[in-house]
């Protein structure tokens, strides 16, 4: 029971999120914004249900399965891919490694100009 | 007749949702175990294996995609609820956070913006097509974000998924060996790294290294969710 409590919080807040996004015509997702709702009542309550506890760990845990039906997608694609696949894979490579060396070298010279 | 039995239970089947679902599950829980036979090398990440397995599969039974996702997309849902869980760790890690907030936020609006803007820029560069490299924009965020985003600014949204789930495997391959050359060593940054550039991918990655490096890297995550979301429209406006 523990784990149906758990992952119906969860829908809860998601469902919470994704209505104010579209009544109040946020650009955020719902669930980033169901995330937040979440944050906050989590601070607000100062402890977190043993329900909820297990169902986001069950969830986080295999976080990588959940990403599998929208990668098989890549199949629909093969045939733009190919046409562009030079121009893709390098700005993935590229673009990524950039995004991680400014991200990692801004937090760490901030923390430390801060400190 | 047993094979013209076959082929009407064959033709039911793929069909049916179930088909879909339970061959995810499976080709999954066969990758995770080679992966931990392996000892969670990041060369078999098991969404690189599975998402193979799974194409080989699907091509060898000329099952179309729409088909294969009747059944799995009541995996892709539980994408949905598992960003409001990050909320959990997130929490956990809160007091750690409150100490770092303006690095925090520092690090993940450039990292967001130069994550999308470099994307952007280097595909137009290289050549490609004004539809690919509004696809290729919203590469660093989570899965269902990423395809609103792409959907809103007028890329294609399941080219973006598959886009996503790339640039998070390139980043749980190679992100701690990045990592590494560049001397970081505060799991606190490597987490947000990780979250900022590889979205869940990394973030799954970052929890087998420590909690902590898996808590910031969910927080990374999201709150680069947020600020893509926001930021990009304009910011492709002010590309233009």
């Amino acid at each position: 029971m523990d784990f149906i409590n758990g992952i119906t919080l969860l829908l809860i807040y998601e469902l919470v999120g994704e209505a104010c996004t579209l009544l109040l015509r946020l650009p955020i997702p719902g669930p980033v914004l169901g995330m937040m709702f979440l944050f906050l009542t989590l601070m607000w309550r100062r402890q977190i249900p043993s329900s909820l506890n297990l169902a986001s760990e069950t969830l986080l845990g295999h976080l990588s399965l959940l990403f599998v039906p929208a990668g098989v997608g890549v199949m629909i694609h093969f045939e733009r891919i190919l046409q562009e696949s030079m121009a893709i894979s390098l700005t993935l490579l590229l673009s990524t490694i950039i995004t991680m060396t400014v991200t990692a070298t801004i937090m760490e010279v901030t923390q430390r100009l801060l400190s | 007749m047993p094979s013209a039995n076959l082929t009407e239970i064959w033709v039911y089947l793929s069909a049916s949702p179930l088909l879909g679902l339970t061959i995810t599950l499976i080709a999954y829980s066969l990758a995770y175990r080679l992966y931990r036979t392996a000892r969670y090398s990041p060369l078999l990440n098991p969404v690189v294996t599975s998402v193979a397995t799974l194409i080989l599969f699907l091509s060898a039974t000329r099952t179309p995609y729409p088909a294969y996702f009747e059944g799995g997309q009541f995996v892709h849902f539980l994408l949905g609820p598992a960003t409001v869980a990050l909320a959990v760790p997130l929490y956990q890690q809160f007091a750690k956070l409150k100490t770092l907030w303006l690095p925090v936020a520092i690090a993940i609006l450039t990292g967001s913006s130069v994550g999308a803007l470099s994307a952007v820029f280097l595909a137009r560069l290289l050549g490609a097509s004004t539809q690919t490299q509004l696809s290729l924009a919203p590469k660093s965020v989570t899965t269902p974000v990423a395809m609103g985003i792409s959907e809103q600014i007028g890329g294609l949204p399941s080219l973006t998924a598959a886009l996503v789930v790339t640039t998070g495997v390139m980043g749980a391959l190679g992100g701690t060996t990045l990592l590494r050359l560049l001397r970081i060593k505060n799991d606190s940054v490597k987490g947000i790294t990780m979250g900022v550039t590889a979205h869940g991918i990394g973030t799954a990655r970052s929890f087998q290294v420590s909690s902590e490096m898996g808590a910031f890297s969910g927080l990374g995550m999201a709150l680069s969710a947020l600020t893509t979301a926001v930021m990009l429209p304009w910011l492709l406006n002010l590309m233009q």
